[in-house]
């Protein structure tokens, strides 16, 4: 300890290496009193070796550990700030077009993945290789520790932070027997030596560190764990319809290097109904309440169909894997006829909300079956906007009043031309790539659009045909996810919660008593108390055991002499 | 649409705001009485702590022979019998009883603690504790009034920013009202205490104030009993931390001053020398922030399994994870801080409020201006 001006130490003064030195006094008695690893800026040793071990020595020690799990929380920082990939792709592209000019450098430095970026992975890589390099050696250390016994008694017991003494009639080998109990009895480690009993007390402390250390790095392990083994399916399921759980089924499947599909467990459901409630008045209207989604579940492949209900919080759980409800929305159903009159295409067309009302927007794409009036295939495309409470007329916008289906209106921009389907590129299901397509226009060149409310129809220009909105349909996404390596993760949770709690609260100390005869032919005991730590617990105990031992070796009658000396009491503490 | 489950209790809702609102001028008065006990106070002129440091009363021979030969402390509490004789100040007791004599580290300042605000004076004292009266009197009106919002709306009163508002400086002065009740050194922390639940409150009433109402669905779980009441605790006593760390630097600047041979300003010597040692308040933080820390690491461990329950993962880098880590992770630096040479004392209190400002921001903050899965704080 470089600088003794400093503030007074609190629960961690540990008195091993340096802080020896400044009370030699205590040698052997104060050693080993935790496994704190000693701060060494020794010498460096030569050539490559020496430096490897320099740098091994730098990287597992406290110092070190300390920097490292500071810049761990420097560095989680950026990812809350700036949007991740991981957490909201859509929010990374708009940041991505607000600020053109810092795209590179994000990119470069990862900035939009920085919970897998290189630089995160080294610190958090670095603070892992430092804790096994530091556990390994400490928990081999404690292992010696719990075979040894405790150590002899320092030569002077004044000198401890605390220390107690009286003069009895009771001879040295009683008292000492007297004390052995006294300590056995509290569950201390006791060991005699000459003149005196020396007992340590509170190894759970150390244990219960090693315990909290050995969880962090289980805790890590599991988490590595789930994310190569884990997936996670997402699957919108209009009402009425089914799901079974094949790769094939699903919108968007997200799983880890080493996930083998295989492993999908076999079950499926039909979403039979979807119930939500939402505030109906005050300054929360509309604020979602409840969400429930009725199913009718199969578990395997030929299972026997049971009810069942998914709530928000409630996922269901199948053989490892756990089925979420995540969102919901509307799906307008709509016919469309041909100028001939045939009902070309009917429908359910899932909408995507954009706000918290469900405001959609979607695409309905009619690919086969459409000729025009001269009877060449074609192709339809209408640009859709749903809102389940509209405004009301002359309120103009579509923007949702509420998000229940109270006044459902859907407005539709109608083109006809090549959907651009054929081309093999993915397309989005809610859009519509109107680059191949012309607008219907009006009799007077405007662009053709109308707003229909359920069972109205509207007739396309030009005899071109007819759509009807038929009515609406419902439908939840749900998300299965199979994260393996949670079960590992929790245990070392209550592991790393256990142990910290044996690391802070349970204090490591040792305590010796000695009776030696003094020149009166009285006897002289002593006591006296050294934790790892400076605590107002140690000598509160040292005096309760003292009081409890006095009580069989009561002080002697002060005819001789005066008490031992003591060195000069001043002041008052607390 | 089916009418809802319960609708919110408005009566109750309404006691409920005018037990917040008396409880806030409570808080008034008791904040004034507490400035009344600092001026009384003011008057004592004690100076123990330039005494024990510059050696002015004969106690120990100043710096560089402290750290040689400690000084040592005799502790007149005498020993604690069983029978509960306790500490008499009395000698018969004491006679026959070995007393325990304690001596600190090297290298410590061996400094007692301030007066207190009092002073020592009667009339500071007397202030003082119609301060703390009325301090207590304020907590029981604004506990009721967590408690009626919970009734006016049948469920946890921890839905939005409001009622964690609300619910964080009752638990803040709870825990204080604790610790003097369990005769802890702790009347220094006071003033601080009052000044800031009303802060807490004027914010809450005035910009985070919301109707009393329903959840949201993702909210509808026994996991917001157990995840969201641990972290407000965990705020509140971190706070009482951060606070004892900050008087910590200030008395820790001032001994250091003296021990220099410095004179600090008349303000700073009048009112940290009432303070406890810097010693002590370095202690008092340490075990606040430590016992906290397991309940923080179950907060977030709560709060990782409901997210699984809820959104299909349990770790997501969400802001408000990310910085509930942050802050976790600050505090474990912490921690280490106090276990390493060269660490402790003030480089390890600067990282103690650095973990706090995390805590704070990840409440203020993310809540606010970041926007994540956790944004249902109803601002
Ligand atoms: C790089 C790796 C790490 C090393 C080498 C390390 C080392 C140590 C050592 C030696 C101690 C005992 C100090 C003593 O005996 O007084 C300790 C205590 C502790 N460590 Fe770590 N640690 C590491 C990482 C972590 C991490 C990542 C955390 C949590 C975020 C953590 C939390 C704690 C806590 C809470 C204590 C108890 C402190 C106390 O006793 O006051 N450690 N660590």
């Amino acid at each position: 300890m470089s600088k003794t001006d400093n503030a007074p130490t609190g629960t961690d003064n540990a008195p091993t290496g340096a802080d020896a030195e400044a009370e030699p006094v205590l040698g052997a008695a104060g050693a080993q009193l935790s496994t704190a690893p000693v701060e060494d800026s020794g010498p460096v040793g030569i050539g490559v070796l020496g430096w490897a071990r320099w740098f091994w020595r730098q990287l597992t020690s406290m110092r070190v550990a300390l920097i490292l799990l500071f810049l761990l929380s420097l560095a989680a920082i950026p990812g809350s700030l700036i949007p991740q990939t991981s957490v909201d792709a859509m929010k990374v592209a708009a940041w991505k077009k607000d600020n053109p000019s810092w795209v590179g450098i994000a990119e470069k430095l990862q900035l939009f993945d920085v919970y897998s970026s290189f630089w995160f992975s080294a610190v958090y890589l670095l603070l892992f290789i430092s804790l096994i390099g530091c556990i390994l050696p400490r928990s081999w250390q404690f292992a010696g520790q719990l075979r040894g016994r405790p150590p002899a008694a320092p030569k002077r017991l004044d000198r401890l932070p605390a220390h107690t003494t009286w003069r009895t009639d009771r001879t040295p080998d009683e008292v000492l027997a007297h004390a052995k109990t006294l300590l056995g009895g509290r569950r201390f480690r006791t060991e005699s030596g000459e003149n005196h009993v020396a007992a340590e007390k509170g190894y759970l402390r150390e244990a219960g560190n090693l315990i909290f250390h050995v969880a962090l790095i289980v805790m890590l392990v599991a988490f590595a764990w789930g994310q190569y083994f884990k997936s996670e399916g997402g699957k919108l399921v209009l009402r009425g319809k089914g799901f079974s759980n094949t790769l094939t089924q699903y919108d968007d499947f997200k799983y880890g290097a080493l996930f083998d599909p295989q492993d999908l467990p076999p079950f499926s459901f039909t979403l039979d109904r979807f119930d939500a409630t939402y505030e109906e008045t005050g300054p929360q209207k509309g604020t979602p309440r409840d969400f429930t989604a009725y199913v009718t579940f199969s578990d395997g492949a030929h299972g026997k169909p049971q009810k069942r209900e998914i709530q928000v919080n409630k996922p269901l759980k199948v053989d490892g894997s756990k089925v979420y409800l995540l969102g919901h929305g509307y799906a307008p159903v709509i016919s469309v006829t041909d100028p001939a009159g045939t009902v070309v295409y009917k429908d359910a067309v899932p909408m995507l909300p954009q706000d918290a009302n469900l405001t959609s927007r979607g695409a309905i794409k009619v690919t086969d079956g459409y000729r025009n009036k001269n009877g060449e295939k074609e192709q339809l495309g209408f640009s859709a906007q749903f809102v389940p409470t509209f405004a009301g007329k002359g309120q103009g916008t579509m923007l949702s009043q509420f998000p229940a289906a109270n006044f459902p209106v859907i407005a539709l921009n109608a083109f006809h031309g090549s959907l651009g389907v054929d081309s093999g590129l993915p397309q989005n299901v809610y859009q519509l790539d109107t680059s191949k397509m012309q607008q219907f226009k009006k009799e007077n060149g405007d662009p053709f659009a109308q707003m229909l409310l359920p069972g109205e129809t509207m007739t396309l220009p030009d005899g071109a045909g007819t759509v009807k909105f038929e009515g609406i349909e419902r439908w939840a996404t749900f998300s299965v996810t199979h994260q393996p390596g949670s079960g590992l993760a929790l245990a070392g949770a209550i592991a790393a919660i256990a142990g910290l709690a044996g690391s802070l609260f349970i204090q490591r100390r040792r305590i010796w008593v000695r009776a030696v005869p003094g020149k009166d032919g009285v006897t002289v005991v002593e006591m006296a108390g050294l934790g790892r730590s400076e605590s107002a617990k140690l000598p509160e105990e040292l005096a309760e055991l003292a009081a409890t031992l006095h009580r069989q070796a009561p002080t002697a009658p002060p005819a001789v002499s005066a008490e031992p000396v003591e060195e000069t009491p001043e002041g008052e503490r607390g | 649409m089916t009418p809802l489950a319960a609708a919110a209790n408005e009566n109750l809702a309404q006691i409920s705001n005018y037990l917040v609102y008396s409880s806030m001028a409570v808080y008034m008065l008791a904040f004034f009485a507490h400035i009344a006990e600092w001026t009384f106070g003011s008057r004592s002129k004690v100076a123990r702590t330039a005494a024990a440091l510059t050696g002015g009363a004969g106690a120990g021979a100043g710096d560089a022979a402290a750290a040689a030969a400690p000084a040592v402390q005799v502790r007149r509490k005498g020993v604690r019998s069983s029978s509960g004789a306790g500490e008499t100040g009395g000698s018969t007791a004491v006679l026959d009883q070995p007393k325990v004599v304690t001596r600190s580290a090297a290298g410590t300042r061996d400094v007692p603690d301030g007066p207190g605000a009092a002073g020592g004076t009667v009339q500071g004292d007397l202030y003082g504790r119609i301060a703390i009266s009325l301090t207590a009197l304020a907590f029981l009106l604004e506990a009721g009034g967590v408690v009626a919002r919970a009734m006016s709306v049948q469920r946890a009163p921890w839905g939005n920013m409001y009622e964690f508002s609300i619910t964080f400086s009752t638990v803040a002065v709870g825990a204080y009202l604790v610790l003097l009740a369990l005769k802890k050194n702790v009347r220094w922390l006071g003033l601080i205490l009052v000044t800031t639940v009303l802060l807490d409150l004027g914010i809450a009433v005035t910009w985070l104030y919301t109707d009393s109402d329903q959840l949201v669905p993702a909210l509808h779980s026994y996991w917001l009993w157990i995840h969201v009441s641990t972290a407000i605790f965990c705020g509140a006593v971190f706070y009482i931390g951060a606070a004892g760390a900050v008087l910590y630097l200030f008395r820790d600047g001032y001994e250091a001053k003296l021990a220099r041979g410095g004179t600090p300003g008349r303000f700073a010597s009048s009112v940290l020398e009432r303070l406890p040692s810097a010693g002590s308040l370095d202690k008092f933080s340490y075990r606040i922030n430590a016992a906290v820390f397991p309940l923080w690491t179950f907060t977030i461990i709560a709060g990782a399994i409901w997210a699984g329950d809820a959104w299909g993962r349990y770790w997501g880098w969400d802001p408000k994870e990310v910085w509930s880590f942050v802050t976790w992770v600050a505090y474990a630096c912490y921690l280490h801080a106090r276990a390493t040479a060269g660490w402790k004392g003030r480089k390890a209190a600067y990282l103690a409020l650095f973990a706090f400002a995390c805590w704070i921001w990840n409440y203020y903050g993310v809540n606010i201006l970041l926007s994540g899965k956790h944004s249902y704080a109803g601002v």
